[in-house]
C-alpha cells in the first residue's frame, strides 16, 4: 500500500471526524450545560439536510441552502426547546430518553409526511466540485477539503465563543454552577434556549454539508446520532475539546479500520475469510475503542466528572 | 388513586382474559398479540430489575435478548437441518426442546451479562448508558456478518419448538407458556425486592455510601442484579424467537434496547407491573394506531410525549401515585 | 397522494362486499425503504383497477422493514384475515422470515421483489412463486455485460451481509476477467471516500457495485465528485426511477442491468408506463413494473382456477399466461422467472433522469439454483 494512499485515507478519516464534531459539539454542549440527553439531535441533522435540499432545489444556490439549514435547524431547536425540552431539565435521564425518543418518531414521520418517501436531491455546488491535486500528487476532492476547512473553522469559532465572549462565560458558568449564574442576574431560561438553538444549528449545518455527498432521506440522522454519542463519551461528556479529540479519533478509527483490518488479516488468513472478518471487525472498531477508553478512563478522555 | 395491588391483579387478569376471549370468538391473531405483549413484558421485567431497582440504565439489553434468540436459533437450526453442532470439545445434534433451549439461553445471557457488567460497572451515569449500548452494537455487527447463521437474513425455524405435553403450535398453548414464564419472573422479582438483597440493592441505588459503611460492596450488588436482569431478558429473547419462528440481528439492534426502556418508563420505573402495563399499552397502541394511518408514528410519539410531560412515574404513577420508598 | 389514498379506499369499498379471493400484501411503507414498497403497491393496485374485477380483496400492511413486525403481520393475515394469496415483501431478510412459514401453512406466495437463493434451490416450494428475479440474476447480468464490454480487471464492492455476498458471487459467476480488488463495506455506510481511494489506486478498468437504497446514492455522488473516471456497472437497484432523481447527473452514462425498462417497446409496457404516470403523477420504477406484473399473473390464474382448488390454481400460475411488461416471461422448474435481462444506460430526458436500453446482457436466463430444486 503506497504512502499516497495512506495519506489520502488519513485525510478521509479527518474529514469524517470533523463533520462528526459538528454533531458531537452540540450534543456535548447541551449535556454539559443543561444535563440533557438529547436523542432527537439526529433529527435536527435531518431537518438541516432537508431544508438545504428544498432551498437548493428552488433557488439553486448552495450558500442559501446552508443558511436555510442553519435557520431551519435552529428554529426547530427553539420550538422543541420551548415546547418540550424545557420541562425536562429537572427530570431524570430516563424521562429525557423517552421524550426525545418520542420526538424522533414525530420528526421522522413528519418529514416523510411533508417530503414523501423518496430521497431528495442535494448536490455539491459547481465551484466546489471535482478533485484537486495536492502536494505529492494526491488527487483529492475539493469539496472534502472544504468540509475539513469548514469544520475546523467552526471548531475555532466555538472555542472563541466559549473562551472569549460574555455568552461563553455564562455557558461555562452554567456548566459548573446553575444557582450562581441565576444569582448573577443571567436569564437562565434564555441562555438554555440559546445553547439548544446553537447545538441544533450545528447539527443542521452538518446535515446540509454532508447531505451534499450523501443521501438525503428520512432516518439519515440515526446512525450519526449513535456515532456522535460514542464520540462525546470517548471525549468526556460536556467537554468541547473532548468532543473534538473524540470525533477525530472515531473518524480515523472508522476509516483506517475499514481499509487496513482486511489487509492485516490477509497476512495470516485466506483472502475470503480475511475480508469478511476484517470488515465485521471494522464495523465493531469504534465500539471496541469506546469500551477500551471507558474501561481505563471511566469518565472519558477529557471528562471532569462521571 | 387506585391501590397498586388491585391494579396489578386487574392487569394480570386482563392479560389472561383477552386471549381466552379471543379463543372463544376464534380470533387467533389477538392471542398472538397478547403473546407478544407477554414476552416483551418479560424482557422488560428483566430490564426493570437492573434499571428500576439497581438504577442501572442499560441501553444494551438487546444484547441479552438477542443472545436468547440466537440460543434458540442455533440449537433449533442444527436440529432441523440435521447438521451436528461441532463445539470443538464435543459434538451436539442441536435440539427442538424448549426447556433445554431456555436453559442454554438463560446461561448464555447470564454469562454475557456477567462479562458486560464487570466491565461496564466501572462507569456510571451516561457513561454506563453508552458502554452498554456499545456492547450491544458489537453483538449486532457480529451477527450481521455471521454468515454461518444467515447474517443479516437471520435463521428461519420452520416449526415451533416442543414442550413436553403441549402442542406449541396452538396459539393459546404457547401463550400459556409465555404467561407462566412472565408470572414466574414477576414472582421472582417481588421476592427479590422484599429480600435482604433487594433492600441492600435499593439502598445501593439511593445512597451507595451507606451500603459501603455496613460492609457491602455496592458494585457487587449491582453486578448480581445485572446478571439476573440479563438472564430474564435472555429467556424472553428465546420465547420471542419461538413466537416468530425466526431469529435475526434486529433482535440485537439499539431500537430494541430503546423500546424496552420505553416500555418500562411508559408503565412506571421500579414498579413491579410497570413493564407489563407498558408492554400491553405499547402493543395495543402499535396495533390500533397502525390500523388507522400509515403515519401512526406521529401519534405514538405524541402519546409518549404526553406520558413524559403529564404523567411522571408512568401510567402506574398516574393511576396509583408516586413510587413508595420500598 | 390524496388521489392515491382515495383509489385505495374505493378499491377496498368496491371489493369488500362480495370478495371471493383475499390477497394479503405485506410491504415496506415507512422508513428508508418505503419508496420501493409504495411502488410495488401502486403497480399492483393499478393492475387490479385495470382488470375491472371486483371479487379481489386486497389487505395492505406496512412491515416497517422489521422482520419481527413482518412475521406478526403474516400471522395476522393467515390467522385472522384468512388470506388465500400473499405478496408484497421487498427485502430478502424479511422474505426469509415470512415466506417459509407462510407457504407451509398452505398460502400461495407471489414475490414481487425479493428472491433469496435459499428459496430458489433446496428450499423451493410449490406454493412459492417469484415474479421478479432470483437475487443473483441482475448481478450475473452485470458480469456478462462486463465481458461483452471488454472489461478484464474489475474492482467489486458490496455491503457485508448475505445479499451483498450473493451480489459479488453472482457477478463473479459470469465475469471472466481478473479482479483488481474486492471489498465488503459496512451495511448502511454513508461515506465511501476510503473505498474510492482504493479504487483509484487499484488500476482497475471497471467498477461493479451493489449498494441498495441510500448507500448507492451516497456512493455515486462521491464517486462522480472524486474525479475517478473508471466506468461503473451495477444492478438496476441503484439506478431506479425513484432513486435517480436524488443522484442526479452523477449517474449519467452508468450502465446497469434490469429485466425491465420503461422503453421496452411493446404495447403492454407502453400502456403501463402511460397509465401509471397518469394515475400517480410519476414515472413507474422497476418495482412498480414488478408489482404490476405480479397482480396480472394473479389475475390470469384466477381466470382459470379458484385458489380453493390448490393444485389447479398453482398449475394456472405456473402457466404464467399473462402479458408481462418486460416481454416474454415464463417460470422455470423452481417457479422463478426465465427471462431476458437488459443492459441500460442512465440518460437525461428534459429534466428527468431515466434509463435507456443499450443491449441484451443475458438472454432467456434462469438462475443457478434451479437444479437443486426438487418439487414434491
Amino acid at each position: 500500500m503506497s504512502t499516497i494512499l495512506i495519506i489520502e485515507q488519513v485525510l478521509n478519516g479527518l474529514q469524517s471526524g470533523v463533520m462528526l464534531f459538528l454533531m458531537a459539539a452540540g450534543l456535548t454542549l447541551i449535556f454539559g450545560v443543561m444535563g440533557l440527553i438529547n436523542l432527537a439531535h439526529g433529527s435536527l441533522y435531518m431537518v438541516g439536510a432537508f431544508a438545504a435540499a428544498a432551498v437548493a432545489g428552488v433557488t439553486g444556490s448552495f450558500l442559501l441552502a446552508l443558511l436555510a439549514a442553519l435557520a431551519a435547524a435552529a428554529a426547530a431547536g427553539v420550538l422543541v426547546e420551548t415546547l418540550v425540552i424545557r420541562r425536562l431539565y429537572a427530570a431524570d435521564h430516563l424521562d429525557q430518553v423517552l421524550a426525545t425518543f418520542a420526538l424522533i418518531l414525530i420528526f421522522s414521520e413528519g418529514t416523510r409526511l411533508i417530503f414523501g418517501s423518496f430521497p431528495l436531491y442535494l448536490d455539491i455546488p459547481s465551484w466546489l466540485s471535482g478533485p484537486v491535486t495536492l502536494p505529492g500528487g494526491i488527487q483529492y476532492p475539493l469539496y472534502r477539503l472544504a468540509l475539513i476547512g469548514a469544520g475546523l473553522a467552526v471548531a475555532l469559532a466555538l472555542w472563541v465563543l466559549i473562551e472569549r465572549t460574555r455568552i461563553g462565560i455564562q455557558i461555562r458558568a452554567g456548566e459548573n454552577d446553575r444557582e450562581m449564574i441565576a444569582a448573577l442576574g443571567v436569564d437562565i431560561s434564555k441562555l438554555y434556549t440559546l445553547v439548544f438553538a446553537l447545538g441544533a444549528a450545528l447539527a443542521g449545518l452538518a446535515g446540509a454539508l454532508v447531505g451534499a455527498i450523501q443521501s438525503v432521506q428520512v432516518g439519515m440522522g440515526e446512525p450519526v446520532l449513535i456515532l456522535a454519542f460514542v464520540t462525546i463519551v470517548i471525549g468526556g461528556i460536556g467537554s468541547i475539546k473532548g468532543a473534538f479529540v473524540g470525533a477525530i479519533l472515531v473518524g480515523l478509527t472508522q476509516t483506517l479500520g475499514s481499509v487496513f483490518l482486511p489487509v492485516l488479516f490477509r497476512l495470516f488468513l485466506e483472502p475470503a475469510t480475511a475480508m469478511s472478518l476484517g470488515a465485521s471487525l471494522a464495523n465493531m472498531a469504534v465500539y471496541i475503542l469506546m469500551s477500551l477508553v471507558l474501561i481505563f478512563r471511566p469518565a472519558g478522555l477529557m471528562g471532569a466528572r462521571a | 388513586m387506585i391501590r397498586e395491588s388491585y391494579l396489578n391483579a386487574a392487569l394480570l387478569a386482563g392479560l389472561l382474559a383477552v386471549p381466552l376471549y379471543a379463543l372463544v370468538v376464534d380470533e387467533p391473531f389477538t392471542i398472538t398479540l397478547a403473546t407478544r405483549a407477554a414476552i416483551l413484558a418479560l424482557a422488560a421485567v428483566g430490564l426493570n430489575i437492573a434499571l428500576g431497582w439497581g438504577g442501572l440504565v442499560s441501553f444494551g439489553h438487546a444484547a441479552f435478548f438477542g443472545i436468547g434468540g440466537y440460543s434458540m436459533g442455533i440449537l433449533a437450526f442444527h436440529a432441523q437441518n440435521f447438521v451436528p453442532l461441532d463445539l470443538g470439545i464435543m459434538v451436539f445434534d442441536g435440539t427442538k426442546s424448549m426447556p433445554i433451549i431456555w436453559l442454554v439461553a438463560v446461561l448464555a445471557s447470564a454469562l454475557a451479562a456477567l462479562l458486560i457488567g464487570l466491565l461496564s460497572l466501572r462507569t456510571s451515569g451516561v457513561y454506563f448508558i453508552m458502554i452498554t449500548l456499545a456492547f450491544a452494537q458489537m453483538f449486532y455487527y457480529f451477527a450481521i456478518s455471521w454468515a454461518r447463521y444467515g447474517g443479516e437474513d437471520g435463521i428461519p425455524i420452520y416449526v415451533r419448538n416442543d414442550f413436553p405435553g403441549l402442542n406449541t403450535l396452538v396459539p393459546i398453548q404457547f401463550f400459556g407458556i409465555c404467561f407462566v414464564a412472565l408470572l414466574l419472573a414477576l414472582w421472582l422479582n417481588a421476592r427479590l425486592v422484599a429480600s435482604p438483597f433487594g433492600l441492600a440493592l435499593n439502598a445501593a441505588r439511593q445512597v451507595p455510601v451507606r451500603v459501603q459503611t455496613v460492609g457491602l460492596d455496592p458494585t457487587r450488588l449491582k453486578l448480581v442484579a445485572f446478571v439476573m436482569s440479563g438472564a430474564i431478558t435472555g429467556l424472553a429473547g428465546a420465547l420471542f424467537a419461538d413466537l416468530n419462528r425466526f431469529v435475526s440481528p434486529s433482535m440485537f439492534s439499539w431500537h430494541l434496547s430503546g423500546e424496552l426502556i420505553v416500555l418500562i418508563i411508559l408503565g412506571g420505573v421500579g414498579r413491579l407491573m410497570g413493564p407489563v402495563l407498558g408492554a400491553v399499552m405499547f402493543v395495543a397502541l402499535e396495533h390500533w394506531l397502525g390500523g388507522l394511518t400509515t403515519h401512526w408514528h406521529i401519534a405514538l410519539g405524541a402519546i409518549l410525549l404526553g406520558v413524559v410531560l403529564f404523567a411522571r412515574g408512568g401510567l402506574i404513577g398516574l393511576l396509583c401515585g408516586p413510587r413508595g420508598q420500598t | 397522494m390524496k388521489k392515491l389514498l382515495l383509489t385505495t379506499a374505493l378499491a377496498a369499498l368496491a371489493t369488500g362486499a362480495q370478495a371471493e379471493v383475499k390477497v394479503g400484501m405485506i410491504t415496506t411503507l415507512s422508513g428508508g425503504g418505503a419508496g420501493l414498497g409504495l411502488d410495488v403497491r401502486d403497480g399492483f393496485l393499478l393492475a387490479l383497477a385495470q382488470s375491472g374485477r371486483d371479487d379481489i380483496e386486497l389487505v395492505v400492511e406496512d412491515d416497517q422493514q422489521a422482520p419481527d413486525i413482518a412475521v406478526q403481520l403474516s400471522d395476522k393475515m393467515i390467522q385472522s384475515e384468512r388470506v388465500d394469496v400473499m405478496t408484497g415483501i421487498i427485502f430478502s431478510n424479511l422474505a426469509m422470515a415470512v415466506i417459509p412459514s407462510a407457504v407451509n401453512q398452505g398460502v400461495v406466495y407471489l414475490s414481487p421483489n425479493a428472491g433469496p437463493s435459499q428459496l430458489a434451490g433446496r428450499g423451493c416450494h410449490p406454493n412459492y412463486f417469484n415474479v421478479a428475479w432470483q437475487n443473483d440474476n441482475l448481478h450475473e447480468a452485470a458480469g456478462a455485460y462486463a465481458n461483452t464490454a471488454g472489461y478484464t480487471n474489475s474492482f467489486i464492492l458490496a455491503p457485508n451481509y448475505p445479499a451483498g455476498q450473493d451480489a459479488l458471487t453472482g457477478y463473479k459467476r459470469m465475469y471472466q476477467g481478473e479482479l483488481a480488488g474486492e471489498i465488503y463495506t459496512q451495511l448502511g455506510q454513508t461515506d465511501y471516500a476510503a473505498e474510492i481511494a482504493q479504487i483509484r489506486a487499484s488500476g482497475a478498468d471497471s467498477v461493479f457495485f451493489f449498494l441498495p437504497g441510500g448507500m448507492g446514492i451516497s456512493f455515486l455522488k462521491q464517486y462522480a465528485d472524486s474525479g475517478v473516471d473508471i466506468p461503473v456497472v451495477g444492478p438496476a437497484f441503484s439506478f431506479d426511477q425513484g432513486i435517480l432523481q436524488a443522484v442526479g447527473a452523477a449517474a449519467l452514462g452508468v450502465v446497469n442491468t434490469a429485466q425491465w425498462s420503461k422503453d421496452i417497446d411493446i404495447p403492454v409496457n407502453q400502456a403501463f408506463v402511460e397509465s401509471f404516470s397518469a394515475e400517480y403523477g410519476r414515472l413507474p420504477s422497476l418495482y412498480a413494473s414488478q408489482g404490476f406484473d405480479t397482480a396480472n399473473l394473479l389475475i390470469s390464474a384466477l381466470e382459470k382456477a379458484d385458489p380453493s382448488d390448490n393444485d389447479a390454481f398453482r398449475a394456472a400460475l405456473r402457466d404464467a399466461d399473462f402479458e408481462s411488461t418486460r416481454g416474454a416471461f415464463r417460470f422455470g422448474n423452481n417457479q422463478h422467472p426465465i427471462q431476458t435481462i437488459y443492459a441500460r444506460e442512465v440518460v437525461q430526458e428534459g429534466d428527468v433522469f431515466t434509463n435507456r436500453i443499450i443491449g441484451v446482457a443475458l438472454e432467456d436466463h434462469a438462475d443457478a439454483y434451479a437444479a437443486e430444486c426438487q418439487m414434491p
